[in-house]
């Protein structure tokens, strides 16, 4: 049989709750809902497998987030979040979190992740933020994947795997009616009928293009290509802030983080040419990566992360964690280059551009129960619009999504889609492989992600963003009228190159309606330099409306906790001023 | 229009002489998120068919017999 062929058909199921994505948020998610109702049907889909998908693919090095009593309070974290985001926060879900990240922790806990303690038996957190302390280091964060495996099974939740959902049905009432979904193996169709959904699908990840000469080099799991998004707006959700994008500082070529959070606590400090530090914090806010990008044109680049000062014993316990979870080939990367962190400092550069709420503020928008404004869809994790979530608030989120939306479901029967929906979707998924000839998905995704780097790179400037936009609908046309895929492999990749196109797109509106600079590098409109509290002191919804791409302001939610006016502003002294 | 293949060196290694997937194991198959490795009908041996890796590891860690190996692809080394 040739390699992946493409076998014509279409099936239907259905379930009470549907999670979409089983990297992190996903997991937690589909247990929760299943917890809280064991008689319902929990189905968990995923385009990868869950054993091994998402973020924390080969685990996590330790949470960048956790409120531990004793060391943090909500009230603190959540002051220093909505600093860190420039006041843009609904604080109610950061609130939320804060409240219920410990009870996850000691849940995580009880599933065999173990979390560092000190001699007293109390765990150690350290501090990398610019106010409190919550990172708290995982010793065993390479079994994260196999413990959460172990409790899906135990509670018999269904898994799909290689299932990547495309489009979300709804009833003409606007609820939430299911997901269509395409084996990308196969390519047979699936519809999956469904009471609530949720999104937990990750970044939007392969938006930028890597320096490398490799697509799926990106910072994020290249599997993350941002599909959440484009079927969330699809289906007239709105999105939160699209303009806030991620963009982080990592290892040079090797794109994985460097990692000041593991390191910065023992000493470690992000480094100029001359050995300076020129930022007073690790922690990755947009004010901390414009002066990062400062620093990389002023002429006192390149920038490292320095641990050569330390201690051998230090270094090689910092050293062991690094290339053991998250990206354990970076050890295999130091090692080619010959770099020894006892002799010579991290190369660092900046990572190409994405959405992603975990890291800054790009996402589906949802409330402190992590619904979206379409009823019955919920959202979580990476993709869902609470700011720096990490990993503990897409476990922390998760949870609280998988609850709801049991609860939702519960109320609800399934509601009625319109056949021609599915219809619809079906040609628009198997258009590619109609086509005896045209352009390959690689193609058109290598253009519509180079147009990304040339035109959407902060800074953003108008002009570049117009002729950007041309650009893209060009290759759009092109996507549209000519892509082939001649398996179901590269059907699955002309799938993704779709979602990618619809976040580029995304990204262009979102950055052009927000006329004034915030969060750093982030949103860093040469056109309007300055931060306009007066004008812009609000969320920018992006929402298809009839058909169009629309973008509208939203109030910040008055604040649950009260920020004095003289912290507002403390995440914009990032630079180190030079002492008398 | 016509379609070339242009040549890339591949970073996922697997030792045809540990690998057991002509017994039926298909580990580094299932557990790939890119979905990137096959068991070739030839040889059957597994093999990295498609160019689009994250040099994340899975395979390599999951594997029964230590017959993956991921090296970092040419253009990062």
């Amino acid at each position: 049989m040739a390699l992946d062929q493409i076998v014509d058909g279409l099936s239907e199921v259905s379930c009470d709750v549907l999670v979409i994505g089983g990297g992190t948020a996903g997991p937690m998610a589909a247990l929760k809902a299943k917890l809280k109702n064991p008689k319902a049907n929990v189905v968990l889909l995923e385009k990868a497998n869950v054993k091994r998908s998402g973020a924390i693919s080969m685990g996590m090095d330790g949470l960048n987030n956790a409120v531990i009593p004793g060391y943090a309070t909500p009230e603190q974290y959540t002051k220093e979040i909505t600093i860190a985001n420039d006041g843009i926060v609904d604080q109610k879900a950061v609130y939320k979190y804060a409240q219920n990240c410990y009870k996850i922790v000691e849940e995580l806990d009880s599933f065999g992740i173990r979390f560092l303690k000190n001699e007293n038996g109390d765990y150690a957190v350290k501090k990398v933020h610019h106010i409190g302390s919550y990172v708290l280091p995982m010793p065993n964060g390479e079994t994260v994947k196999k413990a959460l495996y172990r409790q899906l099974r135990r509670a018999r939740i269904l898994i799909s795997n290689r299932y990547m959902a495309t489009r979300l049905l709804k009833s003409a009432d606007g609820r939430i009616a299911g997901a269509i979904s395409v084996n990308t193996r196969t390519a047979e169709m699936l519809v999956i009928k469904a009471k609530a959904v949720i999104l937990c699908m990750g970044a939007a990840g392969r938006l930028g293009l890597p320096t490398s000469g490799y697509m799926f080099g990106t910072y994020e799991n290249a599997a993350n290509s941002g599909d959440g998004y484009a079927m969330a707006y699809h289906a007239g959700a709105a999105l939160a802030n699209l303009e806030c994008y991620q963009i982080n500082p990592l290892i040079k070529d090797y794109n994985g983080p460097a990692c000041a959070y593991v390191a910065g606590p023992f000493g470690a400090f992000t480094a100029n040419n001359e050995g300076s530090r020129f930022i007073e914090c690790d922690y990755w806010s947009g004010q901390m990566m414009l002066e990062f990008y400062n620093e990389l044109l002023s002429g006192k680049g390149p920038v490292f992360l320095q641990l050569k000062h330390l201690h051998p014993d230090t270094i090689s316990e910092i050293e062991t964690t690094l290339h053991k979870v998250e990206r354990p080939t970076r050890g295999l990367f130091q090692q080619g280059r010959g770099v020894d962190y006892r002799k010579e400092s991290i190369e660092m550069h900046i990572s190409e551009i994405g959405f992603c709420s975990g890291h800054s503020a790009s996402g589906v928008f949802v409330d402190d129960n992590a619904r979206t404004t379409v009823p019955g869809l919920y959202a979580a994790g990476d993709m869902a619009s609470v700011p720096h979530n990490y990993m503990l608030g897409a476990f922390t989120n998760g949870a609280v999504a998988g609850t709801d939306a049991m609860e939702f479901a519960e109320n609800h029967d399934f509601a009625e889609f319109d056949a021609a929906d599915v219809a619809t979707e079906r040609d628009r998924v198997m258009a590619p492989t109609k086509r005896e000839d045209g352009i390959p998905p690689n193609q058109v995704e290598y253009k519509t992600r180079r147009l990304v780097n040339d035109y959407l790179q902060p800074p953003k400037v108008t002009r570049k963003y117009e002729l950007g936009m041309r650009r893209l609908a060009e290759t759009r046309h092109d996507m549209q009228e000519h892509m082939i895929a001649r398996n179901a492999h590269e059907l699955l990749r002309a799938l993704e190159v779709q979602s990618i196109m619809d976040c580029a797109d995304m990204a262009v509106h979102a950055s052009l309606y927000r006329e004034e600079s915030r969060w750093g590098l982030y949103h860093w409109r040469t056109d309007f330099p300055e931060k306009d509290n007066e004008n812009w002191f609000c969320h920018t919804l992006l929402s298809k409306q009839d058909g169009k791409m629309t973008s509208e302001k939203r109030a910040v939610e008055p604040y649950v906790v009260p920020i004095a006016d003289d912290e507002k502003d403390l995440y914009d002294k990032q630079r180190i001023r030079a002492s008398a | 229009m016509p379609l070339a293949s242009y040549q890339t060196s591949v970073p996922v290694v697997v030792d045809d002489a540990k690998c057991i997937a002509d017994k039926g194991c298909t580990v580094c198959v299932d557990v790939c998120p890119l979905d990137v490795l096959r068991i070739s009908d030839m040889t059957g041996k597994a093999y990295m068919a498609y160019d689009e890796c994250w040099y994340c590891m899975p395979c390599e860690a999951d594997c029964p017999t230590g017959a993956v190996t991921v090296n970092i692809p040419y253009l990062l080394r």
